[in-house]
């Protein structure tokens, strides 16, 4: 199989979130990244966040289904990692010249600023709803995230019936839709 | 609109974004998303949300894969990330491990009760008929041991006058000294129908004694040991009190419900006794057979009353007759008897009382005797 092929393999498995393919990219990448960040005035626990944010870019490329790789993976990578960091260095000023490049560099500019926006909109959303507190949190998370039926929430949450679940999901609902909605706008403007 | 309503209308459009409606409701619904226009918003609305959903969802699901993959791919050494130390490596171990320690605890569990169950499966069983009863029926057995244990204690004091063997206890409670010369104080009921009547001290060596005086409508008796072995005590540690306890005042008795002498707690719930009893007052407390006769005491160590019967109906729930009743018992035994008694006084200072339980629990043992009769 040509290393090509493997790629896109590895990218399809990326996209279903399946385990042995993130590992292996995880495995082959993880020591570039990691020199890059800590030759430039990085830490251990800097390269594994950056790290894990490029494999978060390439996740969402891979689950759009219109990514091609034009590049090696190995570039890909790189390219977004070095372009995360240097935002992460400007914005903590402890950095502001270039960093230098042992990899060659594809252009991913775009890739990172949706990134950066999703980003920050999931974190949103993990702050909204974890602000709602118990039972809320779990709730909502077992309806809306773990797709489970209001029956079966019903008996996990104690609640004598699947009609007392709905009405207090229903609550719960209106609050983070609230919360959603505001910064959603405000986000969009 | 009102809440249930909207409950409704947004159950419906849920099912509708899901498809999981039959192809009519859904035509249905659509005509209506197309008429009402709310209701067309809030599918558009609700679509987007429920997709931001989905996508936080997977996007937390894939970020946690990455930490699993990094912290195991770690520990395995394949990338050179600081491994983890301290606590975070404990930690990550337990997570790693807790289903296989899960397992093995389990095991270890399933184990030690099967091997419980198969010793209690073969050890004798407890006469759980006895225990409504509240003086207790001692059993043969035990009252062999009691033999076996009086004879050794015979061996070790070749002095002490040997009980005639042949008598066999059946039935017993409690009591407990108000004069170190040996008068006790146990419930009637314990003594009713006594040929003989013998009392143990914790150490276990048994007395004769005779009962000196007994109201069965107080249920109260005055036992006295009449047995030369016995050494008179000194000053009781515990006062016998004349006033009534407070509600909620918090009560201990010791007693021997068993073989042993067995410590308990509770507190007076009730100021009168069963059907409004004025004699006795309402106290929660566990109490088995065998503690009938047996001391409660207060805080201070003063003898606040005598644990006297239990309602059946209704657990922790024990009756004891005010201890102010010592007091009229003895003065009616003085009025009958003119030499032996005169001089009997009882204590109404408490010498334990600013002791800490453990201690005055240590001071008030050797007064409390298990009552046994035939």
């Amino acid at each position: 199989m040509k290393p090509e092929n493997n790629e896109q393999l590895l990218l399809q498995g990326l996209a279903r979130n399946d385990k042995k393919a993130v590992e292996t990219i995880y495995k082959d990448h993880y020591s570039v990244i990691q020199s890059l960040i800590i030759n430039n005035n990085g830490s251990a626990d800097d390269a594994r966040d950056i790290f894990q944010e490029a494999m978060i870019v390439l996740y969402e490329k891979a689950r759009s289904g219109s990514f091609e790789l034009h590049c090696q993976l190995r570039t890909y990578i790189y390219s977004v990692a070095r372009r995360l960091w240097l935002k992460r260095l400007q914005q903590s000023r402890r950095f502001s010249g270039e960093i230098v490049n042992t990899e060659e560099v594809v252009h991913v500019e775009e890739d990172v600023e949706e990134h950066v926006k999703r980003d920050l909109e999931f974190g949103m959303m993990e702050k909204a709803i974890i602000g709602l507190g118990e039972p809320c949190k779990s709730l909502l998370e077992a309806f809306y995230i773990q797709k489970k039926n209001m029956q079966e929430i019903a008996s996990n949450f104690g609640y004598t019936n699947a009609e007392n679940a709905k009405t207090q999901k229903y609550k719960c609902l209106m609050r983070l839709k609230k919360i959603f909605f505001t910064h959603y706008k405000n986000g969009t403007k | 609109m009102n809440e249930s309503n909207d409950i409704m209308i947004l159950d419906a459009v849920e099912r509708y974004i899901r498809g999981e409606m039959n192809p009519d409701e859904r035509l249905h619904f659509e005509n209506l998303r197309k008429t009402n226009g709310e209701i067309d918003q809030l599918v558009v609305e609700h679509t987007l949300f429920l997709q931001q959903m989905n996508r936080f969802g997977e996007w937390q699901k894939f970020r946690s894969t990455l930490n699993e993959v990094h912290t195991d791919l770690t520990e395995q050494g394949k990338i050179d990330s600081d491994r983890l130390k301290g606590k975070a490596r404990v930690v990550y171990l337990w997570n790693k491990y807790k289903r296989v320690t899960a397992i093995a605890a389990s095991i270890a569990g399933i184990t030690a009760l099967s091997i419980s169950g198969l010793v209690w499966s073969v050890s004798p069983k407890p006469d759980n008929s006895k225990l409504q009863d509240l003086s207790r029926q001692l059993q043969i057995v035990k009252q062999d041991q009691r033999n076996q244990k009086t004879v050794i204690n015979q061996l070790q004091d070749q002095t002490k006058m040997p009980l005639d063997p042949s008598i066999l206890y059946k039935s017993g409670g409690s009591g407990f000294l108000i004069d170190g010369k040996g008068l006790l104080v146990t419930n009637a009921h314990v003594v009713r129908d006594a040929t003989n009547i013998a009392v143990q001290d914790r150490a276990g060596v048994v007395y004769n004694a005779v009962v000196a005086f007994a109201d069965f409508d107080k249920d109260i008796a005055i036992l006295r040991i009449q047995d030369n072995n016995f050494k008179p005590m000194g000053p009781l540690p515990y006062a016998i009190s004349k006033a009534t306890t407070d509600l909620a005042e918090p009560v201990f008795t010791l007693g021997y419900p068993r073989d042993e002498i067995v410590y308990g707690e509770g507190y007076l719930s009730a100021k009168t006794g069963f059907d409004g009893d004025t004699l006795s007052c309402q106290i929660a407390i566990a109490a088995n057979p065998g503690n009938s006769g047996g001391p409660i005491l207060n805080h201070s160590g003063e003898v606040v009353g005598i644990l006297s019967t239990r309602e059946t109906a209704a657990e922790g729930v024990v009756f004891a007759l005010q201890a102010k009743h010592i007091y009229k018992a003895l003065d009616e035994l003085k009025s009958k008897n003119d030499t032996l008694f005169q001089r009997v006084k009882l204590n109404s200072k408490s010498s334990i009382a600013g002791l800490d339980r453990t201690q005055q629990v240590k001071k008030v043992e050797d007064y409390v005797f298990m009552v046994k009769v035939n």
